[in-house]
């Protein structure tokens, strides 16, 4: 393996390190390394599902004013955040998967927002507005695309109860959700959040 | 001849003043509209009165007279309706009622003011709950004296 390192690296400081690394142990015993190794590897892996965790947490979300002052005063006046049985639907629960390759995913792409947040790309009210719909279009997108997963973490269409539904409510389910024609996204836009300017949006005047 | 007219006017001066105090006893608290000053003295805080339930049953009502907006039989909680969106229109604006099956806003809303036809929705039609409210179970404030139009037309029709 060192040999093979020291052919493709040729001679330079970075071959002394990478050989030094390739090369077996000569004081820690194999039990120690592939022990401390293990838990090592218990104590960093539990450390970056804690981080991830914390960053999948409403307060995490609110602590940008981007997100504080745009959408989640507007999320404060729905059904979604006080209700008559006490639960709500904080930020992640809508807006990053459960699973856990898609939520590296989201949080990967979420790095973009990282982005915007540094250099300030919606840190006015006027900015956020001006770039409202181009959000909330991506938004609708994603959610179109994995078939209102989000909305399905709660509402599933198995234990809906569409008896004990408005007979508009049922009869709409029937005809477009049981039929898979539509997703919950398609009919249920800006209901946690104002809504853009819904010119050219299906279904929209 | 002078004197009897003159006392009758008299006379008559505390039957008005009976009959304003009797007017307003009427109105007072508790007997029909409540007291709209606040409670007594003003300074007492009082619990807010509940949250009435809406009427959500989606049947039509009746309209008192042809040109009453027709009133909204189900919840619009959460409905945006602003410069940037109008909810009310996705299910009742022309294209999109067969698939909601619900009953059109009428052709007045596509005309301006002076009758003439437009290629969509009149803006001053746009506010759809400045004339469209919905209803709530709550008991009247006052007794309603309404009479229908036709009650008052054609009186002989009522019996039939």
């Amino acid at each position: 393996m060192a040999t093979v390192v020291t052919r493709v690296l040729g001679h330079s400081r970075l071959r002394d390190w990478v050989r030094q690394a390739f090369s077996p142990a000569r004081t820690l015993s194999l039990a120690f390394l592939t022990l401390g190794g293990f838990v090592a590897g218990v104590f960093f892996w539990g450390g970056f599902n804690t981080v991830l965790e914390a960053t999948n947490t409403e307060s995490f979300c609110v602590s940008c004013h981007e997100m504080k002052t745009n959408v989640f005063e507007e999320l404060k006046g729905t059904i979604h955040f006080t209700n008559r049985s006490g639960v709500r639907a904080t930020c992640p629960d809508c807006h990053v998967p459960h699973k856990w390759t898609d939520k590296i995913a989201r949080k990967m792409q979420a790095s973009k927002e990282v982005w915007g947040h540094v250099f300030g790309s919606i840190d006015t009210r006027e900015k956020f507005l001006a770039l409202r719909k181009h959000l909330a279009e991506r938004e609708w997108e994603r959610m179109k695309a994995n078939d209102s997963l989000e909305c399905r973490n709660c509402h599933s269409s198995e234990s809906m109860d569409l008896t004990k539904q408005n007979p508009r409510a049922a009869q709409a389910h029937e005809r477009s959700l049981f039929s898979g024609e539509k997703t919950c996204i398609d009919c249920h836009k800006g209901i946690a959040h104002k809504l853009p300017n819904m010119s050219g949006v299906p279904g929209w005047q | 001849m002078r004197r009897p007219a003159l006392l009758s006017l008299f006379a008559m001066v505390p039957c008005v003043f009976a009959g304003a105090l009797w007017a307003q006893q009427i109105g007072g608290p508790g007997r029909d509209a409540p007291r709209l000053k606040g409670p007594e003295p003003f300074t007492r805080e009082t619990p807010a009165p509940p949250m009435q339930r809406q009427v959500t049953d989606d049947v039509r009502r009746r309209r008192n007279y042809p040109d009453q907006p027709p009133l909204i039989p189900h919840s619009i909680e959460g409905y945006a309706l602003d410069l940037n969106a109008n909810k009310c229109l996705s299910c009742h604006s022309r294209k999109f009622t067969e698939q909601s099956q619900a009953p059109m806003i009428s052709v007045t809303h596509y005309q301006d003011r002076d009758g003439n036809f437009l290629g969509g929705v009149s803006p001053r039609r746009y506010q759809c709950l400045a004339c469209h409210v919905p209803q709530t179970t709550a008991a009247p404030l006052v007794e309603n004296r309404f009479t229908d139009m036709d009650a008052m037309a054609e009186p002989d029709r009522r019996s039939r």
